[in-house]
Order: structure tokens, then sequence, then C-alpha cells
């Protein structure tokens, strides 16, 4: 392969952005984790100082990954879902416990953690029997075949426990959306969710008159000839009913009290405004501070290293899952704002870039890959900001985490590669 | 379709996290985050308080300290509870409660256990400490009062309130400020200014260091010391000498207008009011509604003033030329007024009165006579009105009179308006009001205006505002409001007479001072009767007059001029005027000689004429024993 043409067409604007998403996170790390008495940039035994190393592993296996045939990647991809399989399943009898989660192997210098190896195996996984000629979506054998690949890794990683990441292998439904799984389903999850999100805010009745209006609408605004059996729209309604009462029995009988804390704070549920505030200092402690930290930036922002929430460690797992609010406070509106259209302007150039692929395998793995950033980092900043309750998930290139880093640059090297890939004849 | 939903997903998502952010850090953001921010503790060095002496430089108010027993209830370990509650007198319950308060609040920061121990107690505790884990020793400052006098004057200080801290941000939780008196008034200059350090904390609570390098610090500016006007000797012999009386006595230097003594009776030791009984003693003095002793009787209290205020009425006269001091008046053992020809008293025994006599006898049938020919030198009884309030008001009588002290009373110099209002738009005329010729009536002035008003006679039509503030760091002050004269509308050469007629109190037989005389000085003087009334289970009952005096001397330069206002005193000459003779001689002359007369005043006590009206039964006033 001549590396002058292929240089040429890796997509320079995605390396960039990932490079300076990753630059920005250390540099955060580095801010909330420095302390004045180890002020040495590259100390191993400091978190900037593992996460330095972390980098240089993942620009090494940039480079391992551009030097690969691209081919290999779909022909081995059964075998890579495999071994990630194996790893996950190796963590019960040998994975090592921090914070009540089993879900890392202890390296000696470093702890793996196989769930973010799991979600670059997965998707590829995914890519190649989606993209298999024999694979139909329309049948109920390869949908349940096609979501068995992605339950069992989440169901494997659930059970760690870490329902944070699990939850993550759901968005590789999306890309299941757009290889021809019907729409519906998707509105049916989300009519579900928002009949559980309107019973809790508003209650049952208010429900009930919702979706009567709605359909009622519905029957006003269609034309004449149009002829709709009455059942589905009975069932609908007898469903929307049923679903709304069981909301209120899941929630008053089944959650446990933090669950049900979760949802009043998220929703707002509690009415009066001093317990409000009460949870909020308790339960939503880390969402209260990083709210709090973010917002005390203001528009500039205090200063790198000037944070003095961040140097008063205010905020919890600041160095990891919290790592925006780090940027919140010490670049201020400024920095966050460029982090969010970072962001954005990388995920549409994902879009961009799945959307020209010729080839199936790859334009699937694509989707693989935009779904699961896009997962992340709406879950990652809308938690960390109060909009998402709290589920403790990374943000892709920038928390601090060897496995994290490696995972994500693994997941969106190899689509860059395939893309570079894209104008050769496959063989 | 299915290709832009992401898109689209992507782009309102982000949309939504700006959004956010910008709520969060554009308009939720208050700039005024150093003090808001939870990471970041001020801590405050403060600057002692500047120490207050005397005109003469004694000292009168310095620091002491004291010692607060403060516990991190984190770090406290088990400890001999009764052992330690014996040595710091305190009991169980108190130090279970305070233990429970404290963690409460923060098991990580520090609460006092028990305020303000006594040297003694501390130097008992101290060896022991180490035993007590979790707890230790703050240092504080406190007043230390190098007198038992002039309390009311001095003021104290005390913790800062809510509405304080609302008023003034300069403060904060906890910390002292002036309440009254002195204290309060030149508060800025004895408090100085505070220094701040600000402390980076962690989530804790626990310190890590300098924020920003200190670059934000301030150091601490040392209160200042100042010099009051007050000389500390007269104030407490004055003191001394009210022992058992109520009322006031203000001394003024006249060639300055500075305050030598601010006397309030009954006063209370200053001391009281600081360390750990202070809020007890507080209650006690504050709820005292019989003697009143928080209450500045010098500054506050409104009386009529009695006869001192006829000399007012004999300069008005001879000012607008209604009559020289030759004239004569016949009083036949009083005067005669209105339609029905009202016979009014008068206890100078009759005769012919000039101005002379008129004052040394204080006859009211004279002044009621000045007053009359007063109002027939007008057209209308509304123009000599005027006229009248006009002269009167310019000896600082019925205003504020603007000294530096933070309290005051207006009294009342009634005018046209007041009447009117009473008897209707001219329906009165001189006769109705003649009262006022002898300070009677709805006349009403504090002791300090009275002072003042005697200093601007001694010096013949002008005077300095009083005021109580001599110098700061040795630089006398310079405030125009304090150092510029104010003059009185009546010319200099109307004083001659007048002041001849306040000597002969003092030289003549017959007058009212007569056996007060001072050895060696000369003094002018006026004695003042006041009757005074006060509702009795809503009947309206006289009580003995009060006792009035005022005085100036030496006759010539005058350096001192002194009104005593004794409550139910009964006649000028007897407590105010013995106190002003006494006063005077103590200023003048450095001692007393008249060993007898100071032995009678400092013993005899009025107590049992102010506990008349409590009584419940009848009782007699204006006795003539005493």
């Amino acid at each position: 392969m001549a590396g002058k043409t292929f240089l040429k067409r890796i997509d320079w604007l995605s390396v960039f952005i990932y490079f300076a998403l990753t630059a920005i996170g250390w540099l955060s790390i580095y801010s909330s984790t420095f302390t004045e008495s180890n002020p040495s940039l590259f100390d191993f035994s400091t978190f900037y100082g593992k996460q330095f190393f972390f980098i240089c592993v993942s620009v090494i296996a940039i480079v391992f990954v551009f030097a690969t045939e691209a081919n290999l990647f779909e022909r081995f991809s059964g075998i890579i879902y495999t071994i990630g399989i194996v790893l996950l399943v190796g963590l019960f009898p040998f994975g090592k416990t921090i914070a009540g989660a089993t879900s890392w192997y202890n390296l000696g210098f470093f702890n793996l953690q196989p769930s973010e190896i799991a979600k670059v195996a997965t998707t590829l996984a995914m890519a190649k029997y989606l993209s298999d000629i024999q694979t139909d979506l329309r049948r109920q054998k390869d949908k349940l075949y096609a979501f068995g690949i992605l339950i069992i890794p989440a169901i494997l990683i659930v059970l760690q426990p870490d329902p944070g990441s699990g939850v993550v292998f759901f968005a590789l439904t999306f890309v299941l959306f757009r290889e021809g799984l019907p729409l519906y389903y998707m509105a049916i999850g989300l009519v579900v969710l928002l009949i559980f999100v309107a019973t809790l805010k508003f209650g049952t009745i208010w429900v009930i008159i919702g979706v009567s209006i709605l359909i009622a609408l519905f029957y006003l605004t269609k034309r004449e000839r149009v002829k709709i059996s009455p059942l589905p729209v009975v069932l609908f309604f007898a469903v929307s009913v049923l679903i709304s009462f069981s909301v209120r029995f899941v929630f008053d009988s089944v959650f446990e009290q933090h669950h049900r804390d979760r949802f009043n704070l998220w929703l707002r549920l509690e009415k009066d405004p001093k317990k409000l505030e009460q949870i909020r200092k308790t339960i939503g402690y880390n969402t209260y501070q990083s709210e709090k930290a973010i917002e005390s930036g203001g528009f500039t922002g205090k200063g790198f290293l000037q944070g003095t929430r961040t140097k008063g460690d205010f905020v919890p797992e600041q160095h990891s899952d919290y790592i925006f609010t780090t940027i919140g406070e010490e670049w201020g509106f400024v920095g966050t704002g460029t982090v969010v259209l970072l962001f954005s302007i990388l995920l549409l150039r994902l879009v961009y870039i799945a959307e020209r692929q010729k080839n199936a395998f790859s334009r699937i793995y694509g989707y693989g890959v935009i779904s699961i950033l896009f997962v992340h980092y709406l879950i990652n900043i809308g938690m960390v900001i109060g909009l998402v309750p709290t589920i403790g998930i990374p943000l892709p290139f920038m928390s601090y985490g060897g496995s994290g880093l490696l995972g994500f640059t693994l997941l969106l090297f190899i689509f860059l590669k395939l893309d570079a890939n894209r104008l050769k004849e496959w063989d | 379709m299915k290709k832009v939903l992401l898109s689209s997903i992507i782009i309102l998502i982000g949309l939504t996290f700006l959004g956010r952010l910008s709520y969060l850090q554009i308009f939720s953001f208050s700039p005024n985050q150093i003090l808001e921010d939870a990471a970041i503790k001020a801590i405050y060095d403060y600057p002692e308080r500047g120490y207050i002496y005397d005109r003469n430089g004694k000292l009168l108010v310095a620091n002491q300290a004291a010692y607060d027993v403060m516990v991190i209830p984190r770090d406290v370990k088990s400890l001999d509870t009764l052992e330690f509650c014996n040595l710091v007198g305190i009991d169980k319950s108190t130090f279970i409660k305070n233990i429970k308060t404290a963690r409460i609040r923060s098991p990580r920061l520090p609460y006092v256990m028990v305020s303000q121990l006594s040297k003694e107690d501390y130097a008992r505790l101290q060896e022991k400490m180490r035993k007590y884990e979790g707890f230790y020793i703050q240092k504080r400052s406190l007043r230390y009062y190098d007198t038992k006098s002039a309390a009311n004057a001095l003021g104290y200080i005390s913790q800062v309130t809510p509405a304080d801290l609302k008023a003034h941000p300069y403060y904060t939780q906890g910390e002292l400020r002036g309440k009254t008196g002195i204290e309060k008034q030149y508060e800025d200059v004895l408090r100085g200014r505070k220094g701040v350090k600000y402390i980076q904390k962690d989530r804790f609570n626990r310190d890590i260091g300098p924020y920003k390098n200190g670059t934000l610090d301030t150091l601490p500016e040392p209160g200042k010391e100042i010099q009051l006007t007050i000389d500390k000797d007269l104030q407490e012999y004055g003191e001394r000498l009210m022992v058992g009386k109520h009322g006031g006595i203000v001394a003024l230097d006249p060639s300055s207008g500075e305050i030598l003594s601010l006397i309030s009776g009954p006063t209370y030791d200053p001391s009281l009011l600081v360390g750990r009984k202070r809020s007890a003693n507080y209650s006690k003095l504050y709820y005292d509604s019989i003697s009143k002793p928080t209450w500045d009787r010098s500054l506050l209290a409104q009386e009529s003033p009695g006869s001192p205020f006829k000399v007012i009425n004999a300069l008005i006269a001879l000012q607008e030329n209604v009559l020289t001091p030759e004239d004569q008046i016949r009083c036949y053992n009083g005067f005669y007024v209105g339609k029905n020809r009202t016979k009014r008293g008068c206890h100078c025994g009759g005769g012919l009165r000039d101005m002379n006599s008129g004052i040394y006898k204080s006859c009211n049938a004279y002044f009621a006579g000045t007053f009359k020919q007063i109002f027939d030198h007008f057209d209308t009884t509304d123009e000599a009105m005027d006229v009248w309030q006009k002269h009167v008001k310019s000896f600082g009588l019925g205003e504020y009179l603007g000294t530096d002290l933070p309290t005051g009373s207006r009294g009342r110099i009634p005018g046209k308006e007041y009447y009117d209002k009473i008897y209707g738009d001219n329906r009165w005329s001189w006769s109705y009001i003649v009262s006022l010729s002898f300070g009677q009536g709805e006349v009403a002035v504090t002791p300090i205006q009275l002072a003042n008003m005697t200093a601007a006679i001694g010096n013949k039509g002008y005077y300095y505002t009083p005021h109580i503030l001599k110098k700061i760091e040795g630089k006398p002050i310079t405030n125009p409001m304090y150092t510029q004269r104010k003059y009185t509308t009546i010319d200099k050469e109307n004083f001659d007479p007048i002041i001849k007629g306040m000597e002969a109190v003092y030289k003549t037989p017959g007058g009212t001072a007569h056996w007060l005389q001072v050895p060696g000085i000369d003094i002018a003087g006026k004695t003042g009767t006041v009757e005074n009334y006060t509702r009795i289970n809503g009947v309206r009952t006289q009580l003995t007059d009060h006792s009035i005096f005022v005085a100036f001397a030496p006759v010539e330069n005058p350096k001192i001029a002194i009104a005593i206002f004794i409550e139910h005193g009964y006649f000028g000459g007897r407590y105010a005027g013995h106190i002003a003779s006494l006063m005077i001689e103590k200023y003048l002359k450095g001692e007393i000689t008249r060993k007898d007369l100071e032995k009678k005043m400092l013993e005899k006590t009025l107590e049992k004429e102010y506990a008349k009206p409590f009584s419940g039964e009848p009782f007699k006033i204006n006795e003539r024993s005493w």
C-alpha cells in the first residue's frame, strides 16, 4: 500500500478533533488531580502521569490500526467478539473488584477493563452480522439474533455490576433502525417513556386525558376516505392507560427509595422547594456539586489550575466521570461550549463519513461507532449539567481511564481506517 | 429520513447542552464569587481596638484578653466530663447540650464550648488542657475599663445583629461593634480595619493552602487611640455625688465646647457589660424601668428648665429694648394675670424688683412683667412670639444640638403654631403662656442644652457645639462643626447686667445660692425649681419639684459651664446647687475645701423621694426637712 495516498485519504478533521479532545481531557485531569507537592508532569503515580502513558499507548494503537489490512477487521470480527465475551465471563472468577464492581483485570501496572474492549468487539460483530447478505431484519429470527449480539455483553456487564456501561450497548439498537428495523419500535419505546415520565410528573388522569385528546385529534384531522379499523386505536388507548397505572405501581412499590429519589430530583417531583434543596444536597450531591462547579466558572472561567472547587475536591470522581466540571470551572462557558461543539462536529462528521461508505460493513460499523460515542457524550454531559439522571459512564477521549481511552481510540480509528480504505476493492 | 434523523438529534442535543450551559454559566453566574464560594474561607485578623483616654491623657478604656474554650467534636476522645466541667465552671447538662449543638453544626469545625473564661479559670485549665483532646483555648480581646464611670457616654460593644449585618457589609457574623456612646460614634476610628486571608478549602472544609497565593489578602489596620474631652477626675467625682440621685450633669468648657463631664444618674460600672455575665447584667440594667440606668439623662431627659430660663427672657427684653436693667417691677408676693386677675405666686418675698434683684431673688413677678413688656412691644402676639422663639433657639435650644454623641433629644421651644393648635388662631395672648417667662409650661430642654446655654451666656453671645472627641492619635479634631463659633442673636453688651445678676445669686445676701459660694472663685449661676407631675393610676399627681442649677466660672473668661438637673430634688439651691458648687471647685481648684458640704452631698440620697409614687399610699411633696 502506498503510504502517501493512504495518508491523503485519512479524515484529518476527525483525527484533529480526537487529539484536541484528548489534549483538553488530559489538561483537565492534570488540573483536577494536581497538587503543589507533586508538580512533575509525568510522574506515573499520578492520574495525569498514567493518563499520559495511556495516550502514548493509544497513539501506538492508532499506528497499529492504520498499518493493519482493513478487511482483517471484518474477517476477524467474530473472533474478536468471542475474545471479548470470554474476557467478560472471565471477570467472574478472575476479576478485580473496585468500588463494588468486578470490572477489571489486574495486569500489574494497570487494570484492564474488558467492557471497554467489548464495545469495539460488539460493534464489529454487529456490523459483520448486519452486513451479511443473508441477514434480513424483517425476519423475527434475525431480529432476535442481532439483538442477542448486543444483549449478551450488556447482561454480562450489568452483572458485574456496572449498569451504566451495560446501558451503552443498547445504543447499538440505533444501528438496527438504520439498517431496516421499522421505526415504530422506536416510536413505541418513546411513547412508553413519555407515558412513564408524564405519569410521574402530572398523574394518571392527565395522561388519560392527553391520550384521549391525541386520539380525538387523530380522528378529526384524518382524511375522510381513509378507513381505520377501531381495534388498534382502542388497543393503543387501553395499553396507554394500563402502562400509566402500572407506572404508579412500579414507582411506589417496586422501586427502592434511592431510585425514587433520583426521579424526584430529575423530574423535580418534590413540590416543597426546601425538601427539594435537601434532596439536591444529599442524594443529588454529585450533581449539585458538579452544577455548582460549572456555574462558578462563569463565562470565561477561573483560569487553568485556578478552579477553587476543583482544587478543593468538591466534585467526586472529577478526573473520570465528572471531568467536564473541571472544564466548566476553569474555562467557563467558552470551554464547555468548545467541547460541546467539538463533539457535535465530530459526530456529524462521522455521520457524513458513514453515509459515504460503499461497503455495508464499513457503514454499519460507522453507525455503531457514532451511536456509542453519542450515547456516552449524551449521558455524561447530560448528567454533569443535571439534565439526565446520574449514570456513571465516562466522557469519550477525555475522562481518566486507560481501557476507556484505548477502547474509544480503537473504535474511532478502525472506522477511520475503513474509511480511508473505502475506494479500494475488497478482496 | 433515517439519514437525517441521527444528524438532527446530534444537533438538537448540542443546542440543548449549550442552552443549559449558558443558563448555568451566564445567567445563574454570580460575580460576587469570592465570598459565596464554598471552597474559599476568609480568615480575619482582627486588630486591637483603640484605647480611649481622658482630656489629660488618663486611661479610660483599654483591652484585656479573654479565653474561649473551643471544641472540635470529631477530635474529642473520652474524657473525665465531671472534672472538665468543674474546671471550666459549667454543669454537665450544659456540656452535653453544647457538644450536641457543635456536632450538629459540623463535626469538623470549632465551636465555642465555654466563652470568656476568667484569668483564674484559664490559669487552672491551661496546664490540664492537653488531657482533653479536641478542646483548645482561643484568645479573644475584650474591653477593659480603667474607670467605673461614664458608662453611658463610653457606651459598649457587642456582637453584630442580623440587622447590622444587612446594613453594614463590612461585618461578619460574630464580630463586635460599638452599640452605644463613643464606641458607636467612633466605631470606625476605634475598630481599625481587619485583615483578611483567603484560604482554599477542600470538601471536608480542611485548609489546603492560600487562595491565589495570598495575592488578595490584606493586612489589618490597627484601631486608633482617641482622647476625649472628658475629665476623668471630674467625671468620677460627679458620679460619686450622684449616688442615690436621679438626674444629669453636664459640664462644658465654654471656650471650646468640650464636654468635661457627662453624668447620668443612676449609672453603672461599664465593666458589667464585659465578659461572661454580660447578658445577665444587661437584662438587669435594661429592664430596670424605675431608675433606667442605661437611659442617658444628661443627653435625653427633657424637662422644663425652670428659673435659669428667666435670664433668656431678660436677654431678649434687653435686646429688643423693651426695658433697661434699672426699670422696676413690683412683686406682690406674686402677680396678677388675665381678665380675672388671677394671682400667680412668687417666693421672693415681694417688693420692687429691678433686673439684678429679679435674677438673684428669682422673682417670678419680675419676669412675668418682662415677658408682658416684650409682647406689648410688638404689634401682634404672633410677631412677638416669632422674635421670642428666634432668640431662644439661637442658644441651641429646641433643636438637636449636633453633638458627636449618638443620642440626643430636641427639647421643645414652642412657637405660634404650637399655641394656635392648642387655643386656636389668634385666640391666645401673652397671659396664656406667661409660664414661659420663668421656664415652666411647654418649654423643655435637656441638661446638655442647658449647659450649652449657660456656656453661651458665659461667653457673652456665642458657643461651640458641645463635643466629646478631643484628639485622634494625638491630632486635635478639625471638624468645623466643633471648632467654629456659633453666635446667639443677643448682642455682647446685653449680657453684662445678666451676668451681674447671676453673680449676685452667690454674692448678695438673699441670693438663692448665697451659702454655696466657693471661696476664691467668682461664679455666676442661677437656681431652678421645676414643678412636675406624673400620673398615678390615671390621676395627675404633683411630685416634689426638680432641682436645677446652672453656673459658669470664673465669671471672666469662664473655664467651666455646668448644668445640673436632679429629679425631685426640690429647691434648685439644694441638691443641684450644692453639686454645682462642688463640681466647680473640684474642676478649678482640684480639691474641695468645704468638706462638710461635700460629706453632706455624698451621703444624702433621694431614694425615699423616688419610692413615693410607687408606694401606693398618699405622700407629701416638697418636704422642708432634708
